[in-house]
């Protein structure tokens, strides 16, 4: 490279001077071979980013590990399990008759998030029925992930008798819906099935 | 500055060196004979301090790595190796952690420093910016060093900062994802912030070296905010200011060691040494006490993408300061009114400073509300207003003339001298 450098650099020179006038009057053949040069330059460059950014993303081990199995059947009315799911708490709770009647009492115009946040359910509004397991009204299943930022709530806690996030005040109501506070959303509500009355999978 | 070296080579190889890289001649000129303000005082120490305190990070935080292991189920074993096994890890380890501490007190200092004496006015915008970017990556190796212990605080505080982003609309999610190379914060996140953290530190050096670069092309400020005008003005950079450094570091060093010999962890979190659980938040987590301004700033606005917002901006409002700072008179010793905005602005640092570590409830929340108003209204109202308002006392008309004025009237001999 070393020799040639000097010549290159000296005849670019004699050519940008040559084509002076040539470039007012139309695009030449170099002007396009340097466009050409460059976007291709700059495509090159987004590819070889792209797998630079890219190895950030969740690995293929981190996807397989998509579901739990949970078996449930000793979640007596009023209890609640957490389990890990993709390395996120679940919350599984078997909510008693007065919290079901607390969370179906409240009208949807006092909910600050309306939206269901409910993958099972996903353009449903937020009514209780649309938060719980379908047919299973006592079951309530949620990532246990404070919608603000990323905190565990705080289950049977707070002025909604739901669940309350230590990490900055924010309130959920007995069906894990937002009430207070500086969370935007409801607990979102994962995609799950029961495979039996007594086992259910999350994923 | 650039290009006054009178930097004479003596022997044959010096001669024969400099002719083919001449850095002997740069250090000369930029740390020998460079012209510093006869007039400056300690707080201009802090530039010195900041970079000896870089250079301790960097040599502490080396050998920890050699020792420390950068996985979510050995992490915490590997730190307690280091202070129980490893010979003298117990001390490389306080060194680090408590030197992070020590790291931002100097660095505050240093841009109030800045803020009292105007130094990030024409023509040391760039200068000031370099500062402020050197500022936010501090920040960001700081926040990452913290989490590598991989304890409760770690865990949970990494979760808090890192979950900022999923309040950018549509994106949020993918960015966080992004980050954490999973679905939650785990072993990915903590082996991608190793190396980051190691990084980081580095990129600090470079932006370090633009910035003394663009110091020694505008030239030191001074407590009197005026430029050098002749000769008699400054005093070559070795001894003078060379020595008066030393002697601030060693102070500082003396303030640091008392910290890391009496009260290691006093500053830190005794959460932090219970393992990161992620299923379950402490009652009450707290970031490191150099974030809690912004941490305050971020509880106050009762909205997720708000309260976000406000705490970029409270950082990123720092850029903007030379031009929203309207005054013709660079120090706050010839700006009357100006002197005592600033203090109020300290108090209400250390103020929200204070709020940020309280529990967001009650009395705090309403109390933080209101600092974090005054905190953007002394850069957006304060500064332009008072600039305009103000009848700044006369300026003397050279730093040669304020320093004998000041030995005349018989005090602040010493801090004149140097
Ligand atoms: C800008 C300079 C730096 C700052 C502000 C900084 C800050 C921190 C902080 C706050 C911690 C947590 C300490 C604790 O509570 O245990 C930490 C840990 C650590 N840092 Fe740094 N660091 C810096 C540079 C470096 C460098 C250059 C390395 C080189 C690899 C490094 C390696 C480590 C290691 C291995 C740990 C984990 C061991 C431990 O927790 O004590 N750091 N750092
Ligand atoms: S993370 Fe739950 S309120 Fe902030």
């Amino acid at each position: 490279m070393t020799p040639g450098l000097p010549r290159a650099i000296g005849s670019k020179g004699s050519d940008l001077a040559s084509t002076d006038s040539a470039h007012r009057a139309e695009p030449t053949r170099r002007d396009f071979l340097y466009i050409a040069t460059g976007a291709a330059a700059a495509v090159g460059a987004v590819a070889v980013a792209w797998p630079l950014i890219d190895q950030m993303n969740p690995d293929a081990a981190a996807l397989a590990l998509a579901t739990t199995d949970v078996d449930i059947s000793t979640v007596a009315p009023g209890a609640s399990v957490t389990v890990k799911w993709r390395g996120k708490p679940v919350f599984i709770r078997n909510r008693t008759p007065e919290e079901i009647e607390a969370a179906k009492a409240v009208p949807l115009a006092d909910l600050p998030d309306q939206n269901s946040r409910n993958e099972n359910a996903p353009t449903a509004t937020a009514d209780d029925s649309n938060r719980a397991a379908a047919g299973k009204e006592n079951w309530l299943i949620m990532v246990g992930i404070c919608t603000h930022l990323g905190c565990v709530p705080l289950g049977q806690h707070g002025p909604f008798g739901g669940w309350f996030c230590p990490c900055h005040g924010s309130a959920y109501d007995t069906a894990g819906r937002i009430r207070q506070g500086p969370a935007p959303e409801n607990l979102h509500v994962p995609k799950y099935e029961f495979v039996s009355d007594t086992q259910i999978r999350i994923g | 500055m650039a290009g006054t070296s009178t930097y004479q080579p003596k022997s044959g190889f010096a001669k024969w060196f400099e002719a083919r890289l001449p850095i002997v001649g740069l250090v000369h000129s930029s740390f020998v004979v460079y012209p510093t303000p006869r007039n400056l005082n300690y707080w201009w120490t802090f530039g010195a301090i900041l970079s000896v305190m870089l250079g301790v990070q960097i040599i502490t935080g080396v050998v920890l790595a050699m020792h420390y292991t950068p996985h979510a189920t050995l992490a915490m074993g590997s730190v307690e190796h280091i202070m129980r096994d490893v010979n003298y890890g117990w001390l490389l380890r306080y060194l680090h952690a408590n030197g992070a501490s020590m790291f931002f007190v100097a660095v505050y200092v240093h841009i109030l420093r800045g803020m009292y004496y105007g130094s990030y006015k024409e023509p040391r915008e760039v200068l000031w910016i370099l500062g402020v970017i050197i500022f936010l990556l501090m920040m960001a190796t700081a926040f990452m060093g913290y989490v590598l212990p991989w304890g409760q605080m770690s865990f949970w505080g990494a979760t808090v900062i890192t979950n900022l982003f999923s309040a950018i609309p549509l994106v949020g999610e993918s960015i966080t994802t992004w980050l954490w190379g999973g679905f939650a914060i785990d072993n990915p996140t903590l082996n991608r912030f190793f190396s980051l953290h190691y990084l980081l530190p580095f990129m600090i050096a470079g932006v370090v070296i633009l910035h003394i670069w663009a110091l020694h092309v505008s030239g030191q400020n001074n407590p009197t905010g005026i430029d050098i005008k002749s000769k008699d003005d400054t005093v070559p950079f070795t001894p003078h200011a060379t020595i008066k450094d030393s002697f601030g570091i060693i102070c500082f060093f003396i303030f640091f060691a008392w910290f890391v010999f009496f009260l290691p962890n006093y500053l830190g979190h005794p959460d932090n040494y219970i393992p990161a659980d992620p299923l379950k938040t402490p009652a009450h987590i707290v970031p490191e006490w150099y974030f809690l301004p912004f941490y305050a700033i971020l509880r106050a606005i009762p909205s997720k993408l708000g309260g976000v917002i406000a705490m970029f901006s409270s950082i990123a409002i720092l850029i903007f300061i030379p031009w929203l700072d309207t005054s013709r008179v660079r120090s706050a010793t010839y700006r009357p009114l100006y002197r005592q905005f600033f203090w109020i602005f300290v108090a209400t640092g250390i103020g929200l400073g204070y709020l940020g570590s309280q529990p967001p409830e009650g009395i705090y929340v309403i109390a933080g509300r209101i600092l974090t108003f005054y905190y953007f209204a002394h850069f957006l109202l304060v500064m332009p207003l008072i600039g305009i308002l103000e009848r700044p006392k006369s300026v003397p008309s050279s730093i040669t003339e304020a320093v004998l004025a000041k030995t005349r009237s018989g005090h602040g001999a010493a801090e004149s001298k140097a």
